[in-house]
């Protein structure tokens, strides 16, 4: 059987494979923004728990993400087998490049132009929210890209832990030993994460300023 | 009026006590880490003396809130500082924004100001910072702290990125705006050229101390060693008329 065999006689559950696969990454895209945005700045004036937040983050980033599925199924309330162990071990992957670029891109303004907000008599909030979030918006949305073609690829794997998605065409096909399986998986998932780093950075150059 | 930071021996300002005249343009001369910035700084709040008070309009600092002050006395830096996603009407308007005067009035404030400032409001009003010259940077940083029309103008080397050509062109046209603006001016600079030019009078300044003061006439004849080593830098490149 050729791939495109395959693919074809295939197509309707392929295309219900990548509906999942897109549920899974912007559920935990959108856990992961809510949670490191605001987080990221929240350490900017804190050091002790900047070193710290961005530590664990780091840290999270090197646990091979097999084995972080693994670790979280015996784990009670997040853990188990199905969706909901896939999105949480996403958004710990997700984390660091969202928070790393967020704290980057709010302490990387010119110091000259932080000095005349304060001095033109801004209060702290007004700077925050209109001199120091629009002028990050393009670094935190490059992070933002980042994670999401991070996850989009570590979303295959969590199908070995049954949460669905493309990653299920690519484990039933090592299992058949069959390239034609594994690449009606890999393929869609490829294309998958193209298009949102292509529609990313578009938006991010829009909001890019000069 | 002493100014230190902890972890360091010496104050960055030290026992020093003076006074700004109404309308007067003030400035501070001295060279890098003399303490001319930190004492800007304390005029409007942005640093709290340690010991002793800044009054202003007859208030200490710590007795006004320091956002009203601030918002009361303009402000301009050096390289101007302009916000880069701010258009140049929305830089110049930012302060009489925040003070959330009517759109119209703001408008008509903004346009107002870039006249002054010799930049024709129809072309520059929609541009943004990258899109100006460090010159016309440096005028919008000009209107912008004249924006809700403070009576106290605070300038930090304001021309002091600019090059030769250009900021021997605004100062000159500074000085005649000054005049005409009645304001009460402190202008930090280390080029004696320039407080020559736009000084009512001159306040020399070395290790956070005063060590002269005196009008631009009489001021290169104290007889005081940082005053002479200021006049050295006047002599002109052998070979060059004065």
């Amino acid at each position: 059987m050729t791939p495109w065999t395959f693919f074809v006689t295939h197509r309707s559950e392929i295309w219900s494979a990548t509906l999942d696969h897109i549920a899974l990454v912007l559920v935990a895209m959108s856990i992961a923004i809510v949670i490191a945005v605001p987080l990221g700045m929240f350490i900017v004036q804190r050091p002790a728990l900047r070193t710290f937040s961005l530590g664990v983050a780091s840290v999270l980033q090197t646990i091979p993400s097999l084995a972080l599925f693994g670790f979280l199924i015996p784990i009670p309330f997040i853990g188990g087998i199905g969706p909901r162990t896939a999105i949480v071990a996403l958004v710990l992957y997700a984390l660091l490049p969202i928070l790393r670029n967020t704290y980057v891109g709010l302490t990387s303004i010119d110091p000259a132009v932080l000095e005349a907000a304060e001095a033109m008599g801004m209060t702290n909030t007004q700077i925050l929210t209109r001199v120091r979030l629009p002028l990050a918006l393009g670094i935190i949305l490059a992070g933002i890209r980042t994670a999401t073609v991070i996850t989009i690829g570590v979303a295959t794997i969590a199908a070995a832990i049954g949460a669905g998605g493309l990653g299920t065409f690519i484990f039933r096909g090592v299992a058949m030993v069959s390239d034609a399986v594994i690449l009606a998986g890999a393929v869609p998932a490829a294309l998958l994460a193209i298009l949102a780093d292509l529609l990313l950075a578009l938006i991010e150059h829009r909001l890019r300023v000069q | 009026m002493t100014y230190s930071v902890k972890g360091r021996s010496a104050p960055l300002i030290s026992q020093l006590s003076m006074s700004v005249n109404s309308r007067e343009t003030l400035v501070l001369l001295g060279r890098s880490g003399s303490g001319k910035t930190t004492l800007l700084r304390l005029i409007n709040r942005m640093l709290v003396p340690s010991s002793g008070e800044v009054v202003v309009e007859g208030k200490s600092t710590v007795d006004w809130d320091a956002i009203r002050l601030r918002r009361h006395i303009g402000y301009v830096i050096q390289e101007a500082g302009l916000f880069p996603h701010f258009t140049v009407a929305e830089n110049v308007g930012l302060v009489p924004q925040l003070e959330k005067w009517d759109p119209a009035r703001i408008a008509a404030r903004t346009h107002e100001l870039l006249r002054i400032v010799g930049l024709d409001p129809k072309e520059f009003a929609p541009r943004r910072p990258a899109q100006l010259s460090g010159g016309q940077r440096q005028r919008v940083g000009v209107a912008r702290g004249l924006g809700a029309n403070p009576s106290i103008l605070l300038m930090d080397e304001p021309f002091g990125a600019l090059d030769p050509v250009t900021r021997s062109q605004m100062q000159h046209e500074f000085s005649e705006l000054a005049r005409h603006l009645g304001k009460t001016i402190v202008f930090v600079t280390h080029d004696l050229r320039e407080a020559l030019l736009l000084a009512s009078r001159i306040v020399l300044l070395q290790n956070g101390e005063i060590v002269a003061s005196g009008r631009p006439q009489e001021f290169l004849r104290i007889d005081h060693p940082e005053v002479k080593a200021f006049a050295a830098s006047l002599q002109s490149v052998p070979g060059v008329p004065a």
